[in-house]
């Protein structure tokens, strides 16, 4: 600013003019800065907000994880026009889903998995990604069969529909034999998911029979725990070592849990084949009730319990005959 | 949507509805076509384009992708395929060349949106209102700019209005109507022309990629002006016209304007047919 004698006395007027235009400059810049930074900010508040997905919206094959997913998509729908089945939907501004990002729900359309995976190569930024080459290696999701009490299978039918129709058979759904404590004669066969092979397609919870699925299928965070990284598994180290790593303990007799598994895994108490000696030997009477049954309890110094009597599990023995 | 002209003051010489509409019954056409051609796919089996303005594929080999878009993509930290990469190439030349704001009265849909709100404005009479700073656009395109870099996501893609019409007109609107009614009536009841020439930030954006662009508005006949404000009336940015109209600043009688979108809507209303058409070196004055 010019303080100068020559200046000076004509300043005051042109000053203040000079100052109001000055004030009136900075305060349209503040305006449109503080205006333009809000906006922008309530946007990104807005997008941090509704970032997580809800329960029952699963991603295309292929997608990066949701974060990752959310800075690569940009939402033009390629992946949506090239997919045969019409099972991607772009999702609108008010639904749960990030505005204009593409999902599906198992239920309405679940994923069909073809093999040369349209959407994954229709997909221009790599939101989808193009390494996903085989299809059954997509983690679109879990499966879990969530409600226990309502799944034919669990009620002791045979339905087994989520595991026929899983594309990855006997890898992903396997039937597992339970014995039915209800009728206490006969076998449950439990749909069991595993993480490992379950690319989350949809189709089982699809064509579950129920008014409701009781097979669902979720986001794979929601569906899945995780062990801390530094758990290790006792029986998997002693496999992997041929032994124990920590030398032989010492094994005391388990009371009271004659005929189960008593802590064990079941194939470790399965492992003396052996058929139990006071049953065999008197075959027609029931064990329980038999004087021989009463001879248990002086072998029980052995290291191994006597293996169990009826039932792959142990547990309950209906010690029902045909 | 048919506008008809402001009546002028000084007595009209008969001009067909043609000439007094060309080039908002172009720019309508080429709004309808680009439309058309993403949703023949859908609608008649008749593919052309696939996708949506943000990207695109065009019969299968023609790669378009919104160069903002991927701009914050880049600030998010993720690296696009090059399919992505090509299209942003392929759409920044040639609005560099042809004209930033072109993008906005050619293609844009919310453009259909905000003229007719500026067509309703005008018809009620509408004076009153607050104008926010024509700077806060680009200030916005700042702030979804650091948006994408701190939140790593494309977060300014929940709201934009531009590409969630867009978007909504080939696979399916719900909740995104209340941002484009919310839009009209800004541009009505509160700033006149508000969203385009206010807010925006992809408009904002084009308007810095146009400044060098070649197709231009000129307004080689100001000779014949006489004063009418009917270009002033119309334009979506008044502000353009004046330099070259009216000799302030400049010799020459181009719109070089950054903000000018190349409408045509003065040419249009101009009973003098003071403006024309034409590119950014022809600086003759009739």
């Amino acid at each position: 600013m010019d303080t100068g004698p020559k200046s000076a006395r004509r300043a005051p007027e042109a000053l203040n003019q000079a100052s109001a235009a000055r004030r009136r400059f900075i305060n349209s810049i503040a305006a449109a800065a503080g205006g333009g930074c809000l906006l922008a900010l309530g946007a990104g508040l807005y997008s941090r907000s509704a970032s997580a997905l809800p329960a029952q919206a699963l991603r295309p094959p292929g997608a990066l994880p949701e974060s990752d997913f959310l800075a690569a998509c940009v939402r033009c729908g390629l992946c949506v026009r090239d997919c045969p089945y019409d099972t991607l939907r772009l999702s609108d501004l008010g639904d749960p889903v990030p505005t204009g990002t593409p999902y599906f729900r198992a239920r309405q359309i679940p994923c069909e998995m073809c093999e040369d995976i349209p959407c994954v190569k229709a997909c221009p930024t790599g939101a989808l990604d193009r390494g996903l080459t085989d299809i059954n290696q997509a983690r679109m999701g879990l499966a879990a069969l969530v409600d226990h009490e309502s799944c034919l299978n669990f009620l002791g039918l045979r339905c087994d529909v989520c595991y026929r129709v899983c594309p990855v058979i006997d890898k992903a759904i396997t039937l597992e034999p339970q014995h039915n404590p209800r009728s206490d004669r006969h076998a449950m066969l439990l749909p069991t998911v595993h993480s490992d092979a379950c690319t989350g397609c949809g189709k089982c919870e699809k064509s579950c029979v129920l008014p409701e699925a009781a097979i669902k299928v979720f986001p794979r965070q929601l569906a899945q725990g995780a062990l801390p990284a530094h758990y290790r598994k006792g029986w998997e180290e002693k496999a992997r070592h041929g032994g124990s790593l920590i030398g032989d303990q010492v094994e005391l007799p388990v009371r009271g849990f004659d005929g189960s598994t008593a802590g064990r895994a079941p194939t470790e108490a399965l492992a003396p084949a052996a058929p139990p000696a006071p049953t065999a030997a008197a075959p027609s009477s029931t064990p329980s009730s038999t004087p021989s049954s009463s001879a248990v309890p002086p072998k029980a110094p052995s290291p191994a319990p006597a293996p169990p009597r009826g039932g792959l599990r142990g547990g309950l023995d209906s010690h029902w005959k045909p | 949507m048919a506008r008809t002209a402001i009546p002028s003051t000084s007595p009209a010489p008969a001009r067909s509805l043609w000439q007094r509409q060309r080039w908002l019954i172009l720019r309508r056409l080429s709004q309808a076509l680009i439309l058309l051609a993403f949703l023949s796919g859908p609608w008649f089996g008749v593919w052309i384009a696939k996708g949506n303005l943000s990207s695109s594929l065009t019969l299968g080999v023609l790669p378009l992708t919104d160069p903002l878009l991927v701009l914050q993509t880049l600030a998010t930290g993720h690296l696009p395929y090059s399919s992505a990469l090509l299209g942003a190439a392929i759409v920044l030349a040639f609005y560099l060349l042809i004209g930033g704001r072109v993008f906005c009265s050619w293609v844009c849909p919310v453009n259909v949106v905000t003229d007719a709100a500026a067509w309703t404005r005008r018809r009620l009479g509408i004076k009153t209102g607050r104008v926010p700073d024509a700077n806060t656009r680009l200030w916005l395109l700042a702030g979804l700019l650091a948006a994408a870099a701190l939140t790593g996501s494309l977060a300014w893609e929940w709201v934009n209005p531009v590409s969630l019409l867009h978007r909504g007109l080939i696979f399916g609107m719900g909740g995104g109507l209340f941002v484009i009614a919310g839009i009209f009536i800004y541009d009505v009841f509160v700033a006149s022309r508000g969203w385009c020439g206010h807010l925006c930030p992809m408009g904002a954006f084009y308007g810095l990629l146009g400044r060098k662009a070649l197709l231009r508005v000129a307004a080689p006949n100001r000779k014949a002006c006489d004063d009418c404000m009917d270009c002033f009336t119309v334009c979506p940015e008044p502000q353009v016209i004046r330099p070259a109209l009216k000799a302030v600043g400049q010799s020459h009688p181009l719109i070089l304007a950054a903000d000018c979108t190349t409408c045509g809507r003065c040419i249009d209303v101009c009973d003098k047919q003071v403006f024309k058409m034409t590119h950014r070196f022809d600086q003759r004055s009739e």
